[in-house]
């Protein structure tokens, strides 16, 4: 545990993140055991392999987006959410959006991996007639609940996916991960104001503040912040994590799931993690390692193994 | 006969007939006066959901409830579904082939007073370039009810374009039948030309297509409710048949059911065409007559641009 650089996070801090909010919630009833978290730690390494050697075999992709939401992703997957990969469609099932769409290399891992398809087809990211297109499709891809993509707007759906939940008396939960730079999109305060509106306690909006977007970092291209206070100003329960600390990720996903409002999960995050080379680098937003740096990145990943 | 109604007022109130002994629905709002939906919630609390002033919003949640395996139809102006909301409808409910209706009202110059704003004169363009959307338009009432029973059992994205003002009853609530992708003979006077037509201009179509009778130009009016999927066969019949083809449309020529006709007759059976719609120009204030006159799309013209065509073909 413990292995971001500590220079980084000070410099993240004064690149624009709020400090801790006070009077932050957790809470924790034995929802996960020790034995758990190891058993994620471990899975998440396997994840980071995965995103770099799918994004290296298909000589595109963004890494630095997928790997900061490696452990969020991994305690969805395989411990959070409610879901079946054998009927990827049951209609109970926990629903999770991946509003940050280019990330997809890390989703697709954890569903190889959980087994909604063989592993050995994440290496055709990318490639014509794969399962495993550039961005989220929901029809080609087992698993995926939504296509995503273009920018802003997973939330609006993840509310209707939210109603739908109420409609028709359900209780799965809806998950959807944005990234702090598509924030700046409109569209998630509209979706942000009628999630409170319609009362969706059953939303969970996850946002991976890794604070670097494509042409640098977020807050000197437009900033987001103060992020806590405008989801708490549009009626959400906030909850602030160490996005790379599994034990307070899975204690956020829980203390989500006993809130009376929609809860937003500000997840800080080092865009890249678990590779040095990559870590808050805007360069690696959507560039391929080739082989030298996907070996340099496999070896980094194994030898640090837990982050 | 002799009654009016707006299609889209036909059509919303329709919907909540419908609605009465079917829960298979569900209605998505933005606040604005579209089709009469905005009270549904009152009648069906249930089963409608309002996303105020945010029609990106409010398509994309639809997308998101039909992802959960609802139908449902969401209502807004047709400016703001083909435009405001582009993308989430390419997007979210094209892409994924999605169960959403989405109803456009206030479609075309017969916007009148609200102008160039709220006309929607693209959108017909807009929608039918979207992979897996099937693009209708009801000619008066009659069709517009026959419609929303048909709407109700389809699956898939569906962009219904409804006009704001009042028209008269054309069909016969008895006999006429709504079927989809196939264009409708509604009266067949000779094979000088045939006049296809979609949406609420098919009164202007009639009336030229009598008053060229009169004159000795038998016309062909198809009613082409359904621009996508076009109901191509009855296009090359008619090319091949009357010889030459006359497009009318309350939309800009540029893309809309005239540019879906004349792919079809430039590809199968190529034959003098001739485009009646908006001029490349935005709408303005004003009575829709005038405005429609300003664009050659009322009777006088029609009539003109007929036997210009007529002409045409015979040299």
């Amino acid at each position: 545990m413990g292995g971001s650089k500590l220079s980084t996070e000070t410099e993240r801090g004064t690149q624009g993140f709020a400090p801790l909010q006070k009077g932050m919630i957790l809470v924790n009833h034995n929802y996960f055991t020790q034995r758990d978290v190891e058993r994620l730690e471990q899975q998440a390494v396997q994840i980071r392999e995965d995103i770099i050697s799918m994004i290296h075999a298909a000589k595109a992709g963004h890494p630095g987006g997928s790997l900061s939401a490696v452990e969020m992703v991994t305690a969805l997957y395989f411990h959070v959410m409610n879901i079946d990969p054998q009927n990827p469609r049951w209609e109970d099932r926990d629903r999770f959006i991946l509003s940050k769409g280019h990330s997809c290399p890390v989703m697709y891992a954890a569903l190889a991996r959980r087994g909604y398809f063989d592993p050995s087809v994440l290496t055709t990211l990318r490639q014509y007639h794969s399962i495993l297109q550039g961005h989220p499709d929901m029809n080609k891809t087992p698993g995926v609940d939504m296509t995503a993509g273009s920018l802003g707007n997973g939330l609006s759906v993840g509310v209707g996916m939210a109603l739908s939940a109420k409609l028709h008396h359900k209780d799965y939960m809806t998950y959807v991960m944005l990234g702090d730079g598509e924030i700046q999109e409109g569209m998630v305060w509209e979706a942000a104001m009628a999630a409170n509106h319609h009362d969706l306690k059953n939303l969970v909006a996850i946002v991976d503040c890794n604070g670097v977007q494509i042409n640098g970092w977020v807050n000197d291209i437009m900033t987001v912040e103060p992020l806590a206070d405008k989801w708490r100003s549009f009626g959400w329960n906030v909850v602030e994590v160490n996005g790379h600390n599994m034990k307070d990720v899975l204690t956020a996903l829980h203390t989500a799931k006993t809130m009376r409002h929609p809860t937003a999960i500000l997840m800080r995050t080092v865009k890249g993690k678990g590779v040095s080379f990559m870590e808050d680098d805007c360069a690696w937003h959507g560039a391929p390692p080739d082989d030298e740096q996907m070996v340099k990145a496999i070896a980094e990943i194994q030898e640090g193994g837990v982050v | 006969m002799g009654k009016t109604l707006a299609t889209r007022m036909a059509f919303g109130q329709e919907l909540i007939e419908i609605a009465k002994t079917n829960d298979k629905f569900v209605v998505c709002n933005a606040d604005t006066k579209t089709c009469g939906l905005e009270k549904f919630g009152k009648l069906f609390p249930e089963r409608e959901f309002s996303f105020g002033i945010a029609e990106q919003n409010l398509v994309g949640a639809s997308a998101g409830l039909a992802a959960c395996g609802n139908k449902v139809f969401l209502a807004t102006f047709a400016v703001f579904a083909s435009m405001r909301a582009c993308e989430q409808v390419r997007t979210f409910v094209c892409y994924p082939n999605l169960n959403v209706t989405i109803i456009g009202t206030h479609a075309g110059l017969q916007v009148g007073g609200d102008g160039a704003t709220h006309a929607a004169i693209e959108d017909v363009a807009i929608m039918r370039s979207f992979p897996n959307m099937t693009v209708v338009q009801p000619a008066d009432a009659v069709a517009a009810r026959a419609l929303a029973h048909a709407a109700v059992d389809f699956t898939g994205p569906l962009y219904v374009r409804l006009h704001r003002n009042p028209v008269a009853d054309l069909y016969d609530p008895e006999t006429y039948r709504f079927e989809w992708g196939k264009a409708n003979t509604v009266v067949d006077y000779g094979r000088d030309m045939t006049m296809i037509v979609s949406g609420i201009l098919l009164k202007k179509a009639l009336d030229a297509a009598n008053i060229l009778k009169e004159q000795g130009i038998g016309v062909r009016v198809l009613d082409m409710a359904t621009i996508k999927p076009l109901d191509k066969e009855a296009v090359i019949t008619a090319a091949k048949e009357t010889g030459a083809i006359m497009t009318i449309e309350d939309h800009t020529i540029f893309g809309g059911l005239g540019s879906a006709v004349s792919e079809v007759v430039v590809q199968n059976c190529p034959v003098p065409m001739e485009f009646v719609g908006i001029q490349d120009r935005f709408g303005e204030s004003g009575d829709p007559e005038l405005i429609y006159q300003d664009h050659g799309m009322d009777v006088d013209s029609i009539v003109a641009k007929a036997k210009a065509l007529a002409a045409r073909k015979r040299h």
